[in-house]
């Protein structure tokens, strides 16, 4: 007996359609094409140099799109305050390093720490009381952004204690340029590089990963099957709010300074960035991998108009367009591949 | 007598205001496929949530293999091997086969970490169990019903499995497929697994069930084989009422053609269709899935407009390239899948019935009159017979019977002369069957040409005068009901050219 009427091909032929259907495929070729056209117009762009530097420049937004991947897989509905408690931990590390001293490495626990506490305010609001994480989080960046401007009342921090500074300005691989300035891989891009990782790892070989693609899949089925839903929203929010902990204290070592409203509203890029990567808007799906290469695509994009002197408002105008032949296409091959079901085999 | 695997006594349960069980006695012995069936609303849903743990009786005893139990907990039933597949077969969409199979035994053996060789272990022994052999890469959600319905059942199987219950099994599924999971449900016992099918229909399982246990408002009505049952004695013990089954008949050849269709054609859909209604026919059409029926019905509909061909209203040819043309001519199509295509579920029953004649409810200002609207509402209500306490409750929280009524009676405010009727009944009871059947009886008597498809060949023999097969696009023949038998409509349409 054979129950299968209709099973998908298998073997090495699908294993490659598999690999075309696959957002990052296409996603990596594209930015391969996008390397190729912008030193073809500017030969600096591919060089050791000028890369080092752009994925030193966008390794907070890479850190923060870990997060939003993986709140939008199991919400369907994407978090905004990570940036709002980016903006709160920054602020409070570094004033806390300058009352009290301590190097980075207890900057980047208390940021964790404080970082995971008001990420799990979101999680307990969308846990007990059912609310679209997208809507909660709206508030709760209001409550955390608009308390930051009470306490503070604005006021720009000029300079930051040395152990940032010296954090940011950490190289590997170094070399020394023509005009006597080393560069080399910044420790922020090795930062991003093991929260992406961590986040691979989470997601995809431990059980709790799994919990959250279950429930962002079928919240009712996962619950049936006895996933502890509190547990793991806790868990994603916790997550969360710690990796914008951590892009927090990378961003403030990059930029060593702190202007209260310079992280929030990146929001946008970094959900779009992971949109981009291929995660479903409806929840359940999406790669890290995908995230990675959706902000280096906007990365490359924003470093390439500037190399090649557009206005920096064309990379506004390019990400739109971007993401809307992004997410349409996807909602296209869903069209497709629906219409491709009904079809009715008319005998001669 | 082979052993009981499970045994309740006197099972109480109530609801805020509802007695939902009253005294139930019930058995479920080793191996035994048995079958609940009863009307919605008789108690078979909490008597299965009992038995899967998910609520406890408030008196009564459970006894598991000769063992009294206190109560079965969610996770004390998995333990004992009890699992149920529900209608909506809870699976991941996004997940691989493979994972959903596995997911709930890694979750079983914990540690934290997923092993993926494992997964697909996990996934390989199920499947043989059953000897399927599904592409453990596919992604579940672009599965058919059919295969999902066995990944389904291949996570019970990695458990202990002993009792596996089916909620509603195969109202979703087309004969083909029907065919396929009773195979493996007979696979199954012969694993000394019991099978226990809940259904609010007579349908396809009633055949391979050794016991047929009937609920009706609570209280167990009767258990028996199936030798002693047939269809009218069910029905009769499901409602406490007899249905009365009368074929519908039609004489006046003299009737206008009210739709004429020639050489209709659609590309990769249906090939050279003719077919004619008269006022006050119901012609039958009939087909196995796939075979071009439900598209042919979109097409006249215009919601995929045919490439070629005639059509023809009372007479007057007529183009259809879009819905609001088929409206403007008279045709009115209630679909398959109401919940998908007929219906807003979460608009009122008002808002839906009125959803098709907005412009005939036109007050001062061009806006839409609330009070006209409340009347024509409570006009379809009652002449449908819709049971609804208040026409603003959202339709979701109405019966699939109600619901389909409510679809029906949308359409039939615009006032059609042509009425498309898709698989009115499927996931509808008996007695709303019945009562649906009664409804487009009486259309057909105003004079309205009715073209009902359907799967089930007693619908179409008992109520219609003709039926049309369609089989691979085309129409390949041609019934008059009147003396025919089901098993020779039956056989004419699984035929192979």
């Amino acid at each position: 007996m054979s129950p299968l009427q209709d099973r998908p091909g298998r073997g090495a032929g699908a294993a490659a359609r598999r690999l075309l259907r696959q957002n990052e495929t296409w996603l990596a070729l594209l930015i391969v094409v996008l390397c190729a056209a912008i030193t073809a117009a500017n030969p600096a762009f591919l060089t050791y140099e000028n890369v080092a530097g752009f994925l030193k420049s966008c390794s907070m937004v890479g850190i923060m799109a870990v997060g939003a991947l993986i709140v939008l897989v199991l919400s369907g509905s994407p978090d905004v305050s990570f940036t709002a408690i980016a903006q709160v931990v920054e602020y409070a590390v570094v004033v806390a390093v300058m009352r009290w001293g301590g190097n980075v490495y207890a900057a980047l626990l208390l940021a964790a720490a404080l970082g995971v506490l008001l990420g799990l305010v979101n999680g307990v609001i969308v846990h007990y009381f059912r609310v679209p994480t997208i809507i909660v989080t709206i508030a709760t960046f209001n409550i955390y952004f608009g308390m930051l401007y009470v306490i503070t009342r604005g006021k720009l921090i000029n300079s930051v204690p040395p152990p940032f500074r010296a954090f940011g300005n950490t190289l590997l691989l170094s070399r020394v340029s023509a005009l006597g300035g080393t560069y080399g891989v910044s420790l922020m891009t090795i930062v991003w590089l093991a929260v992406a990782v961590l986040g691979w790892v989470i997601l995809r070989k431990t059980f709790v990963g799994r919990s959250i693609f279950a429930i962002g899949g079928n919240e009712v089925a996962a619950e049936r099957l006895g996933i502890r839903m509190l547990g793991t929203r806790l868990f994603v929010f916790g997550l969360v709010g710690l990796l914008s902990g951590v892009a927090a204290v990378v961003h403030v070592s990059i930029v060593q300074s702190v202007v209260p409203n310079i992280i929030v509203g990146k929001e946008l890029e970094v959900i779009a960035a992971v949109v981009l990567g291929g995660a479903s808007v409806f929840g359940g799906k999406g790669t890290v991998l995908g995230s990675v290469l959706g902000v280096l695509l906007f990365a490359i994009l924003n470093n390439g108009l500037t190399l090649l002197n557009f206005s920096s408002y064309w990379y506004s105008v390019t990400i739109g367009v971007v993401i809307t032949v992004a997410i349409t296409n996807s909602a296209y091959q869903q069209l497709r591949r629906r219409r491709a079901r009904v079809h009715v085999k008319v005998e001669a | 007598m082979t052993e009981e695997f499970l045994r309740l006594e006197r099972i109480h349960k109530s609801f805020v205001g509802v007695h939902a069980l009253k005294g139930v006695d019930f058995t479920i012995r080793k191996g035994e496929i048995h079958c609940l069936v009863g009307e919605n609303g008789c108690g078979k849903s909490t008597l299965i949530k009992i038995i899967s743990g998910v609520l406890q009786p408030d008196s009564g005893q459970i006894v598991v293999e000769g063992r009294p139990v206190a109560s079965l907990g969610s996770a004390a039933t998995t333990a004992r091997g009890i699992h149920v597949i529900y209608q909506d077969l809870s699976l991941f969409p996004n997940l691989t086969v493979a994972e959903n199979i596995a997911l709930a035994e890694v979750k079983e053996r914990g540690g934290g970490v997923v092993r993926w060789d494992e997964v697909r272990r996990i996934a390989r022994a199920a499947m043989t169990r059953i000897q399927v052999d599904l592409d453990l890469d596919a992604e579940v959600g672009e599965l058919p019903i059919g295969v999902q319905q066995l990944v389904a059942i291949c996570r019970a199987l990695t458990s202990d499995l002993k009792l596996l219950i089916l909620d509603e099994p195969t109202s979703s599924l087309p004969k083909h497929d029907i065919d396929n999971l009773l195979a493996v449900v007979r696979d199954l016992q012969k694993h000394g697994i019991a099978i226990l099918f809940v259904s609010h229909k007579l349908n396809e399982v009633l055949a391979v069930a050794e016991r047929i246990t009937v609920l009706r408002d609570g209280e167990h009505v009767a258990t028996l084989p199936p030798a002693e049952l047939d269809d009218d004695r069910l029905v009769s013990l499901m409602t406490g009422r007899t249905l009365t089954r009368k074929r519908f008949t039609f004489s006046d050849h003299a009737a206008p053609r009210v739709l004429e269709v020639r050489g209709l054609s659609k590309a990769n859909n249906f090939e050279d269709v003719s077919l004619e209604l008269r006022a006050g026919e119901i012609v039958g059409l009939t087909g196995l899935i796939g075979s071009g029926r439900t598209e042919l019905a979109l097409a006249l509909f215009g919601i995929s407009p045919a490439d070629r061909g005639e059509i023809r209203v009372d007479g007057k040819p007529v183009r259809i390239r879009s819905v609001t043309d088929a409206v403007a001519a008279g045709i009115a199509y209630v679909p398959e899948n109401r919940l998908v295509q007929g219906l807003v579920m979460k608009h009122t029953v008002e808002e839906n019935l009125s959803a098709a004649v907005l412009d005939r409810l036109l007050g001062r200002l061009g806006l839409v009159d609330p009070a006209r609207r409340a009347r024509m509402a409570r006009e379809w209500i009652q002449a449908l017979g819709i049971k609804v306490s208040d026409p603003e409750v959202a339709v979701q929280t109405l019966s699939g019977g109600n619901q389909q009524r409510v679809v029906i009676a949308k359409w039939l405010a615009a006032s059609p002369r042509i009425l498309v009727l898709d698989g009115p009944t499927v996931g509808v009871d008996v007695m709303a069957k019945a009562d649906i059947h009664e409804t487009v009886r009486g259309l057909a008597a105003r004079g309205m040409a009715v073209l009902l498809i359907t799967d089930e060949v007693p619908e179409a023999l008992g109520n219609a005068n003709r039926v049309l097969i369609m089989r691979a696009g085309r129409i390949r023949g041609e019934v008059q009901t009147a003396g025919v038998e089901p098993e020779e409509l039956q056989r004419l349409v699984e035929a192979r050219s």
